[in-house]
């Protein structure tokens, strides 16, 4: 019981970010009807406005200490950052310390005017190409993005910590009276799970309840008819992008703190959100949100050591036995429409 | 010829002479030189450009025909790799056996994996197919059949090699001291001979010429299938499946055979890959080497009968010259300029090659994707088009120019 | 249009004529003059340095390359010299490898196998390369070794951590200096039964290849001959990035131990996840639980932050030990680029000298001479003690250093503190154990 509470929770967790990324895909593929290849990137990107924005404040000037010595045995130099000098020691430390969250709002101009600018240079051409198409020059912006990436930053991982305040884990087990240090999760994978579903109810009620969302939602059910209702779809287009490029990055700057930050995240979850957004099936936002969270806890359960004992392997294999085995039950995954992406 | 029409005889002869003068065409620069850093004329790179080549002719087959895109077919390489190797481990070193193999067993996989996966079409087509050979790469990765078995199917990370110890009953035993290595009766892979003309040296595989023996047979079926009624029947799955439903034909064994032909010529690329270079490792099923080859078909001209040939040349040259391209071979380049010029020029065009070489390939994609939509093949016709133009300036091209309105 | 139709008889005929007509030639015969694969006949002698430029591995195949541009130089008589004037034998003298200037050419394995061999054939077939070194994981060291063994020219092997590298998978002209899973496991154990205690109870998560069952084997072994016992081994698949659905049941089972028998990105992103989850705060049977990461990476340990701290794990070297050979590299290497050298860049810088000093004292590029040169070698003075290349399964046998994340580092580089220099004769093994079969050297001819 207690280990099945406990793989729920890694569940929702793991699901949280497959169904941010899976939820942007589907609004750019629903509204603009392109297959974004880059989408992978942009995550990647959002994580590294949280490493930019770690820079940022960790700038430093430097100040040689004479009385320790560096490796080569000269006298050791001291990065002392700006932060400290401009705000005090201690309030420039903290500064520093609640980067990520900091960088929430570095990331939001940042994810839109690079959603923008993706749209107006290079998607908008591509509305009326071949899907293959669409893949092949989204997958070559993706490398070129994650290359650059790579060549300012390397090729390893670098540490964006979460603040130290949501350091440690939360007892849930004591909570519901099993033994203390049974279930118990980390702080900060509870703040990123509430931080999921709050960007999932804005976009959802953004899409519901205000005109604009209103007109999208028409647009990507029938797009032809809202063109000729003379409503310029082409402005609304760009909005949308830009806003599912920003779903995207805060996904990637919240990401930050549970694994290292590195130039082929992106390319890791790539993948894996386009197998949660077809599972979902084509075009459906509830349905990118249902399959991120169904796989996300599949993918938990199938780890327990248990299952694997039962049936080996299968935590290896999880994910694509479960998307055959819906997509051969249900045709168009689970909320999929009919016709969208069949042909 | 052959049962071809004037142009494609014509197509075929090309490719073939192409393939035989390869030595010399692909090492244009002498030996020595600063340029001979881009002599793609090595054994192993020619190699890959034919073999390589099969694989995309083979995906053609199915993506640019019947528009059915699998992103999967790697998995087919993959196998068709093992199943060579295992040919080679048990029964002999000669290649003829294990390319064979290859090309069964892949057909076999390809064909369960077809048939499940032709239930549906789209993406969510190519998202079980990728499912399939993301499953398949993992379980080759952890080699858990073998785990399970309490054997070694296919050997994990660090994949298969032939052994000495290795039982292979056909064969006489080795000789003390040597290694095994593949060989058409007697005929070594690996065995060359070189050409010293002046500056120049070129070289002549054994290996080499049997890949593009191969690469032709593949490309004459290729052309068959293209213009047979068979190639029609796809082509029309392409253009309107619901109509081909309509008709009352179903076309679903149509597609699956162009499937199965598809995996089919990936198990002979697995085979040969193996067959020139005796290990295999399971990274070649990963997702981005079946994405490798939807890439080569794009890049050369998906449906047409070059273009996939050309894509894959493409981007195996690409991957194994320019990531060569190193720091102080670029120093030596531009040795020649003053030296804040040449620091400058250095620094840009390091960012395109060396470590960063894969920054380039996505550039290129990109550019040819933008600005010729078809292709290489398409590349291709616009300037033999705008040649042939400048040969007639008096040529009328309304299109080209369009008259302001007035 | 017109067709021309032949008979499919005809065609099959002249099909066999021209089949036959490709094999016969006999310009296609293996080339007999010379003596050995690629025999330099200039002044220079080339050398290839593969690694990872691209992939997750492209920072520790950067450092590598650091390392062999240095090893380059100081072979050549350029810069200060570094470990040569270190080293035990004297063979070398700064005028490159038996007269020879030493030019090299680098590749990029992209930490795939197939990438890797495509690469040492390139070197091999295009640029004439005498010897090809380089990689930063077993996969492509045991795919790169088999390829140099057929080619005939020697494999001096990179970082590569899995006892097949010169286990079940060795060849006779590949050789390592790096040391392997068996040698963590030999080392760590009693360090770990020192300050843990012996009635401890492990859980071990494991890669899921190679590399990593042949690491949880070696420290199983090691560990439960202390007496700890083992209560779960759980395997992760190599393309996981989130570990917490593996790691959240270990405090369940009752271990007080965590495994982690992992290199690289997943490493960083499992100790990272295992001290998100606060194990190291938790007491379980009376023991505070720890953490152990059996091969630890400096340049990977940065990706994980201050989470190192106070971890247990085994290196084959680091730059803070204070013998005069680590003095030496660590002054040219630190005045060169700035910074100290990894475990990865010493290990090639050592393998590329003692491959130019085996070349010298043999009198020949020819690989079985050199062969003969290395095989029961012993020297001193590159960093790790007196140290043996044994002849039996060309792996080198040293002093296994194990190391402690710092509580307090001083800078991004003093990551990793010195516990105890394991001796050489405590992770000794017989060369059998792990099987294979090392045949004799094939110089290509």
């Amino acid at each position: 019981m207690d280990a099945i509470i406990l793989q729920i929770l890694n569940g929702l967790d793991k699901g949280s970010a497959y169904a941010l990324i899976a939820l942007g895909l589907t609004l750019i593929f629903g509204t603009l009807g392109v297959v974004n290849f880059a989408h992978g990137a942009l995550f990647m990107i959002g994580a590294f406005c949280a490493v930019t924005l770690n820079k940022i404040l960790t700038l430093s000037h430097t100040v040689i200490d004479p009385t320790k010595t560096d490796f080569l045995g000269n006298p050791a130099k001291i990065q002392v950052p700006y932060v400290y000098d401009i705000f005090g020691e201690s309030a420039g430390a903290s500064i520093i310390d609640w980067s990520v969250p900091l960088a929430i709002f570095f990331a939001i101009p940042v994810m839109i005017i690079i959603g923008f600018i993706m749209e107006r240079g290079l998607i908008k051409h591509f509305y009326k190409r071949p899907h293959a198409d669409q893949i092949l020059v989204t997958f070559g912006l993706a490398i070129v993005l994650q290359e650059i990436i790579k060549y300012y930053y390397g090729a390893n991982p670098i540490p964006t910590p979460a603040p130290a305040a949501f350091k440690g884990s939360f007892d849930f087990g004591a909570m519901l009276g099993f033994d203390p240090n049974i279930i118990i999760y980390p702080y900060w994978r509870l703040v990123y799970f509430c931080f999921a579903a709050l960007i999932i109810g804005a976009v959802f009620a953004f899409l519901q309840f205000t005109t604009f969302g209103m007109v999208v939602r028409a647009g990507m059910a029938d797009r032809e008819t809202v063109g000729l209702l003379g409503i310029d779809i082409d402005k609304r287009f760009t909005i949308m992008f830009g806003l599912a490029a920003a779903v995207a990055g805060l996904a990637g700057v919240m990401y930050g703190p549970i694994n290292a930050p590195n130039y082929h995240m992106g390319m890791d979850f790539l993948v894996l959100s386009f197998v949660v957004v077809v599972v979902g099936g084509m075009g459906s936002l509830p349905g990118a949100v249902a399959a991120g969270f169904l796989l996300g806890i599949l993918e938990s359960f199938a780890s327990m050591r248990e299952v694997i004992a039962f049936i080996p392997g299968i935590n290896q294999v999880i994910i694509y036995l479960v998307a055959i085995i819906i997509l051969l039950t249900r045709p168009r995954g689970l909320m999929g429409r009919k016709g969208v992406m069949e042909d | 010829m052959f049962g071809l029409n004037k142009q494609d005889t014509t197509l075929l002869i090309i490719v073939a002479i192409l393939a035989l003068f390869a030595p010399f065409i692909l090492n244009p620069f002498p030996e020595g030189s600063a340029l001979a850093q881009f002599n793609a004329g090595y054994p192993d790179l020619m190699q890959r450009f034919v073999i390589f080549g099969i694989f995309a002719i083979g995906f053609n087959i199915l993506f640019g025909l019947t528009g059915y895109l699998s992103f999967g077919h790697a998995a087919f390489l993959g196998v068709g790799s093992y199943a060579a190797i295992w040919m080679m481990k048990l029964l002999t070193m000669n290649v003829i056996p294990a390319i064979i193999i290859s090309v069964i067993v892949a057909g076999l996989i390809s064909f369960l994996v077809g048939w499940i996966s032709l239930r549906r079409s789209g993406i969510y087509f190519s998202i079980l197919t990728l499912a399939f050979a993301m499953m398949m790469y993992q379980l080759a990765y952890s080699d858990l059949f073998g785990q399970l078995f309490g054997g070694v199917l296919t050997g994990g990370e660090t994949g298969l090699q032939p052994k000495v110890s290795d039982p292979r009953i056909l064969d006489a035993a080795l000789a003390e001291g040597a290694t095994p290595k593949a060989h058409l009766f007697g005929l070594e892979m690996g065995a060359s001979h070189k050409m010293n003309v002046g500056a120049w040296s070129f070289t002549f595989n054994a290996g080499y010429y049997i890949a593009a023996f191969a690469m032709l047979a593949a490309f004459y079926m290729s052309i068959r299938i293209f213009r047979s009624p068979f190639g029609m029947m796809l082509r029309s799955v392409k253009s309107n499946q619901h109509r081909l439903n309509y008709t009352g034909l179903n076309p679903k064994p149509y597609t699956l055979a162009a499937f199965v032909i598809s995996g089919m010529y990936a198990g002979l690329a697995g085979g040969l890959l193996v067959a020139m270079d005796t290990q295999v490792g399971a990274e070649r099923m990963f997702w981005t080497a079946s994405g490798e080859v939807v890439i080569m078909t794009i890049l050369g001209g998906a449906g047409t009968l070059i273009g996939p040939v050309l894509g894959s040349g493409l981007l195996k040259y690409m991957e194994n010259i320019l990531s060569k391209i190193n720091k102080s071979v670029l120093e030596s380049w531009f040795s020649f300029m003053p030296d804040g010029m040449s620091d400058f020029f250095i620094a840009i065009t390091n960012l395109f090659v060396g470590k960063q070489w894969h920054i380039t390939t996505g550039v290129i994609f990109m550019l040819v994707i933008i600005f010729v939509p078809g292709g290489l093949v398409e590349l291709g016709k616009r300037i033999g088009a705008r040649l042939s133009r400048k040969k007639e300036p008096n040529n009328t091209d309304g299109s080209a120019k369009p008259e302001p309105a007035e | 249009m017109t067709k021309t139709n032949m008979s499919r008889r005809g065609v099959l005929k002249s099909g066999a004529v021209a089949g036959a007509g490709l094999a016969v030639p006999t310009i296609f015969t293996a080339q007999s003059a010379a003596a050995y694969t690629n025999e330099p006949t200039g002044s220079t002698v080339t050398l290839g340095f593969n690694v990872p430029q691209s992939g997750p591995y492209a920072d520790e195949g950067a450092d590598e390359l650091r390392a062999y541009e240095l090893a380059v130089e100081h072979i050549n008589g350029g810069g200060d010299g570094g470990m040569l004037s270190t080293f035990s034998s004297k063979a070398l003298d700064g005028t490159g490898i038996l007269g020879k200037k030493v030019e090299y050419v680098t590749g990029d394995t992209q930490t795939k196998s197939d990438a890797a061999r495509a690469s040492a054939k390139s070197m091999i077939e295009k640029d004439g390369a005498v010897m090809i070194t380089g990689g930063s994981s077993s996969g492509v060291a045991v795919a790169v070794q088999a390829l140099c063994q057929e080619a005939g020219v020697i494999f001096m092997a990179g970082l590569t951590h899995s006892n097949d590298t010169t286990g079940k998978d060795k060849r006779a002209n590949g050789f390592r200096h790096f040391f392997n899973s068996y040698m963590s496991g030999a080392a760590l154990a009693p360090i770990l039964a020192n300050n843990y205690g012996k009635d401890r109870k492990a859980y071990h998560l494991t890669a899921d290849y190679n590399w990593g069952y042949t690491t949880e084997e070696a420290v199983r072994t090691s560990t439960e001959a202390m007496g700890w016992e083992t209560v779960a081994a759980v395997k992760t698949p190599l393309t996981q990035t989130d570990f917490s659905s593996y790691i959240a049941p270990v405090l369940q089972s009752g271990a007080d131990v965590l495994v982690l028998n992992h290199y690289g990105g997943n490493m960083v992103n499992s100790l990272t996840n295992a001290v998100q989850f606060g194990l190291r705060e938790k007491q379980v049977n009376g023991h505070n639980f720890e953490i152990i990461v059996p091969l630890f990476s400096r340049l990977m340990a940065r990706g994980a932050g201050a989470n190192i701290k106070g971890i247990f794990g085994s290196a084959n070297w680091h730059w803070s030990l204070q013998d005069e050979g680590s003095q030496a590299f660590v002054r040219s290497f630190g005045t060169k680029y700035g910074f100290p050298p990894s475990q990865a860049a010493h290990t090639c810088y050592v393998q590329t000298l003692l491959y130019a000093d085996a070349c010298q004292r043999a009198g020949t590029f020819n690989p079985c001479g050199v062969s003969a040169a290395l095989e029961d070698f012993e020297f001193d003075g590159l960093g790790n003690g007196k140290t043996l290349y044994r002849g039996s399964d060309h792996q080198c046998f040293k002093d296994v250093l194990v190391v402690k994340g710092k509580e307090n580092p001083t800078s991004e580089f003093d990551l990793l503190e010195i516990v105890e220099i394991t001796p050489r004769g405590q992770v000794e093994y017989d060369a059998s154990i792990f099987g294979g079969n090392l045949g004799a050297c094939n110089g290509g001819a």
